[in-house]
């Protein structure tokens, strides 16, 4: 269990996490999601001890992070899979890791067969790609056999097959009773993984919900209408009860009704419709609408000047 | 136990990177080489010096020559034991491993000074004995007084530059910033205001001109040094304490 009260983080003038309370719990996958620049990171370093607070306070398992004997045991981190000297070996970069928790040997062997590197095992790690980078990140992780497990990111720069791992991965590892921290900016995959749901924006949190709550109350469905014939619609739809309300372009949305109903009704007061469609709105959209005040770096939606190609992708 | 785990990790560190093989045998190597050629330039030397300078001839001392130049390899061996972990990003791994920071540093700076250790004193013994052998008659024996003193002297010399070295890259990080400071100010700098007379009397305070006192053994005929050659070596032991305390206080109080 991972406890942040009041946890606040000011460079200058400049507040990058701002009072956050929350409870990570044991058991299941809590996402902790944000978009670039919402202070992801930082949380995550003040929760290892790396940064300190300006406020606040952070406990692992009821305890600070630098109280902890051996603190590889309680809590594994992937924070930055470049944080590896690129002239040493997987081998020797978790060996050194394992000395330092007092870990046997034989536990190096197992978590490099755990995430598959143990064919590239003795080579150094500068030669790695970026999902090797990852997979020897994760190893260190688990390398302690630890209770609690955070990734920051760990889906950034992996390949179909290599998401699929780590997203099995983790959940086994909540299914184990272990919990689970992972961050990322991407909604869609965070509603793949995740049991549990944080949302942060400009340092500040804005949600803390189970994840099919969020789904519940954000992915609003509706009905779209269109016809030739829209104040007969709108009469008609207005003397059975309901609310139409005009979407642009001859559309109207209808939200909470289904469209049998509607096809029903238009059909006894023969209005001609051209378009009867129901709708769900993503929870991509839920969280953008969430975060829409406090994206730090907006880019403009209008056409850019150069080139537009691979925006999709530069970002996976 | 915590502080014997840390150091058995930072032994897996230091051997399992290249760079340590290849600062400390070039150390080795640059040292003994360079000692040898003006040994055997000094010999030939000898019979046009002054009467004053054969006066103050100190065999010993002249075969340490190449210390000057060995040493810089000895500066880059600590300054990377330390900037490799800031460059590398491996410092966050490392402490979150690792998170009593006092713990971290003195298992990284044991580890690292043992081995320096280890290496100074092969330099400085293989230096003394391959450079007499050039010196043929005018050699110094090792029974002599004050030779061994000398000899065991070049080996902490050694080791107190890589600690220093260490010391000034804890507190700036960088491994390009520590040496760009590090080399020209050993190499040069101090070199200069040792031997310039309005800066000599504060120039002989800084490390390596005080450390160098311990190697002498026939001092110049008007020596007028304020200190032995064990205050020397104390003097340059204090550099080495400051720098290594501003390392430990600036990484206690840092965000990693």
């Amino acid at each position: 269990m991972i406890e942040l009260e009041g946890l606040t983080k000011r460079y200058g003038e400049k507040v990058a996490v701002n009072n956050l309370t929350f409870t990570v719990r044991p058991g299941i996958v809590t996402g902790f999601l944000g978009p670039n620049g919402a202070g992801k990171s930082t949380t995550m370093r003040m929760m290892l001890g790396l940064d300190r607070p300006t406020a606040g306070d952070v406990r692992i398992d009821g305890r600070h992070y630098d109280r902890l004997k051996d603190p590889l045991k309680y809590i594994g981190a992937l924070l930055d899979a470049k944080a590896v000297h690129g002239g040493r070996s997987a081998f020797s970069h978790l060996l050194c890791l394992a000395q330092s928790n007092g870990i046997p040997r034989k536990r190096v062997h197992e978590v490099l067969d755990t995430v598959g590197l143990t064919a590239v095992a003795r080579k150094k790690a500068k030669g790695f790609s970026l999902g090797m980078g990852q997979r020897l990140g994760i190893a260190a992780a688990l390398l302690g056999d630890p209770r609690i497990l955070m990734f920051d990111e760990p889906v950034n720069g992996l390949d179909p097959e290599g998401i699929h791992w780590i997203r099995t991965l983790m959940k086994s590892l909540a299914g184990q009773g272990r919990t689970v921290f992972v961050s990322s900016h991407l909604m869609s995959e965070m509603a793949l993984t995740a049991d549990h749901l944080v949302v942060i924006g400009q340092g500040r949190l804005l949600a803390d919900t189970s994840m099919a709550d969020f789904i519940a109350r954000n992915s609003r469905s509706y009905v779209r209408i269109r016809t030739p014939q829209p104040e007969r619609l709108l009469d008609v739809l207005h003397e059975a009860g309901i609310t139409a309300v005009e979407a642009g372009g001859g559309a109207f949305e209808v939200d909470g009704e289904k469209p049998e109903r509607i096809g029903e009704l238009a059909a006894q007061q023969q209005v001609v419709l051209h378009e009867l469609s129901p709708q769900q709105a993503s929870l991509e959209e839920a969280f953008m609408r969430l975060t829409a005040g406090s994206v730090e770096y907006h880019a403009h939606s209008g056409a850019p000047a150069g080139p537009q190609w691979g925006n999709d992708w530069k970002k996976g | 136990m915590a502080a014997t785990q840390v150091i058995r990790s930072e032994w897996t560190k230091i051997r399992s990177v290249a760079s340590t093989v290849w600062t400390l045998s070039l150390t080795l190597l640059v040292t003994i080489a360079l000692g040898m050629l003006i040994s055997a330039l000094s010999k030939n030397e000898f019979d046009n010096m002054s009467a004053r300078d054969r006066l103050s001839f100190d065999p010993t001392f002249i075969s340490f020559a190449g210390m000057s130049l060995g040493q810089l390899a000895m500066i880059v061996f600590g300054v990377l034991v330390v900037s490799n972990e800031y460059s590398s990003g491996m410092i966050r791994t490392s402490l979150a491993a690792v998170p009593q920071r006092g713990t971290f540093l003195f298992g990284k700076l044991a580890v690292a000074t043992v081995l320096a250790l280890a290496v100074g004193m092969a330099t400085s013994f293989a230096a003394f004995l391959l450079g007499q052998a050039m010196l043929g008659d005018l050699r110094a024996s090792i029974g002599d007084p004050g030779v061994l003193r000398a000899v065991i002297g070049g080996g902490l010399y050694m080791t107190l530059i890589a600690m220093f070295s260490m010391g000034v890259a804890a507190m700036l990080r960088s491994p390009m910033l520590s040496l760009g400071i590090l080399m020209p100010f050993f190499f040069l700098i101090s070199n200069i205001l040792g031997n310039v007379g309005a800066t000599e009397k504060i120039g002989r305070f800084l490390p390596d001109q005080a450390g160098n006192r311990i190697m002498q053994v026939v001092p110049p005929v008007d020596d007028d040094t304020p200190y032995g050659p064990w205050g020397g070596l104390g003097i340059m032991a204090l550099w080495v304490v400051a720098a290594l305390l501003g390392g430990y206080v600036l990484l206690k109080r840092r965000d990693a």
